[in-house]
């Protein structure tokens, strides 16, 4: 029963990173592709914990928490460089 | 004395979050952690003092309570709004930069502010100006500062005020 | 009673899921860089926690992890979206020609 729903939601997020990474392929500022990198990483922690659940794994979590800090710090750090860089 | 406070307030909060990661409480776990959360709070000693904005009375914790009903109701009604501005074809957008005051004198309540405002409906806080913020709106109702405050501030301001006043 | 948190985390995942596809729906359709964040950081935000819950449903074990990293998401990503706001707008960042009022260009001009 829930496996069904699983699969569902599991093909939306799929579906939602393609959206992203097309914002993040085309463009066309590189603030745009900061903001749809982060838009990336948030949906990735989705996706880790859907396949922690999937795979019945829970070290998953710690993946996906680790991956929340080190995007937050990162983003935070190139908006620190467009801030100053041109 | 305030800045014990501070102190043992950012140790309680550390040691939880780390009891909270490991989901245990072995002995070398609770050691291990009550290290590193007199470590950290000792090593930013200097910058402590936003812990302790936030009053401690009944009344406080009843605010805190009904912002975080609020809060999450806005959240909601935040996104539901927005999936519509997306899903429908002709894109019904008429974006701007407003300027809101704030009542909130305390670093940690602007904050708090500025993170709900981001996060509910269609407005996303770009500036901190003192008491001056500067927010982004999907839909401008109106550019006026007065206008702009009742409709975006005094919603979260209500509770926010009480907790850190 | 499993039956029901079965179903419950179930249609919390899939609700959760929807509003991430808005979010990188917003993120392709918005006209310019403000107006993408606001999309990409609101919808993201529900989304993940919407998931989250659903997992915490179908898993109560992972529970104090999961509140963990929703926690984390729920403090960072507006202070994320902000501080890029801010940097986008200090860099002169175009905004978009429906664009009908900017307080903050009127108050602080060109940004250095």
């Amino acid at each position: 029963m829930a496996e069904v729903f699983i699969y569902i939601a599991a093909a939306i997020v799929g579906v939602a990173l393609l959206l992203a990474l097309y914002r993040f392929v085309k463009g066309p500022s590189d603030a745009d592709r900061v903001v749809a990198f982060d838009v990336l990483t948030i949906i990735s922690i989705s996706a880790i914990v859907l396949a922690a659940f999937v795979e019945g794994r829970g070290i998953y979590l710690d993946v996906a928490l680790v991956y929340a800090l080190l995007s937050f710090l990162g983003v935070i750090a190139v908006a620190r460089y467009l801030e100053r860089g041109f | 004395m305030k800045k014990a406070q501070d102190f043992a307030l950012l140790f309680a909060t550390l040691l939880l979050f780390w009891l909270l990661l490991n989901g245990s409480v072995a002995v070398d776990v609770v050691l291990v952690g009550i290290g590193v959360a007199l470590l950290i709070p000792f090593l930013f000693r200097d910058s402590l003092a936003v812990f302790s904005e936030l009053r401690v009375t009944p009344q406080a914790l009843m605010a805190a309570l009904a912002y975080a009903v609020y809060f999450v109701k806005e959240l909601i009604n935040a996104n539901i709004r927005l999936a519509r501005i997306v899903l429908s074809p002709s894109l019904p957008v008429e974006p701007g930069i407003v300027k809101v005051r704030t009542r909130l004198k305390s670093k940690m309540g602007r904050l708090l502010l500025a993170n709900s405002i981001t996060l509910t409906p269609g407005t996303l806080t770009v500036e901190l100006d003192d008491e001056w913020l500067y927010v982004h709106w999907v839909k401008v109702e109106s550019a006026d500062v007065e206008a702009a405050t009742t409709s975006i501030v005094a919603g979260f301001e209500q509770y926010l005020e009480v907790m850190y006043g | 009673m499993s039956m029901f948190f079965d179903l419950l985390g179930g249609l919390l995942l899939v609700c959760g899921a929807a509003f991430l596809l808005f979010g990188g729906l917003g993120l392709v359709r918005m006209p310019d860089l403000f107006n993408r964040i606001q999309a990409g950081t609101k919808a993201t935000t529900l989304g993940t926690l919407l998931t989250l819950a659903g997992v915490v449903c179908l898993r109560p074990e992972w529970g104090f992890k999961l509140l963990l990293i929703g926690l984390f998401i729920l403090f960072t990503n507006p202070i994320s979206s902000q501080v890029l706001a801010r940097a986008a707008h200090r860099s002169g960042t175009k905004m978009s020609d429906k664009t009908c009022v900017d307080k903050l260009e009127e108050d602080f001009g060109e940004k250095p």
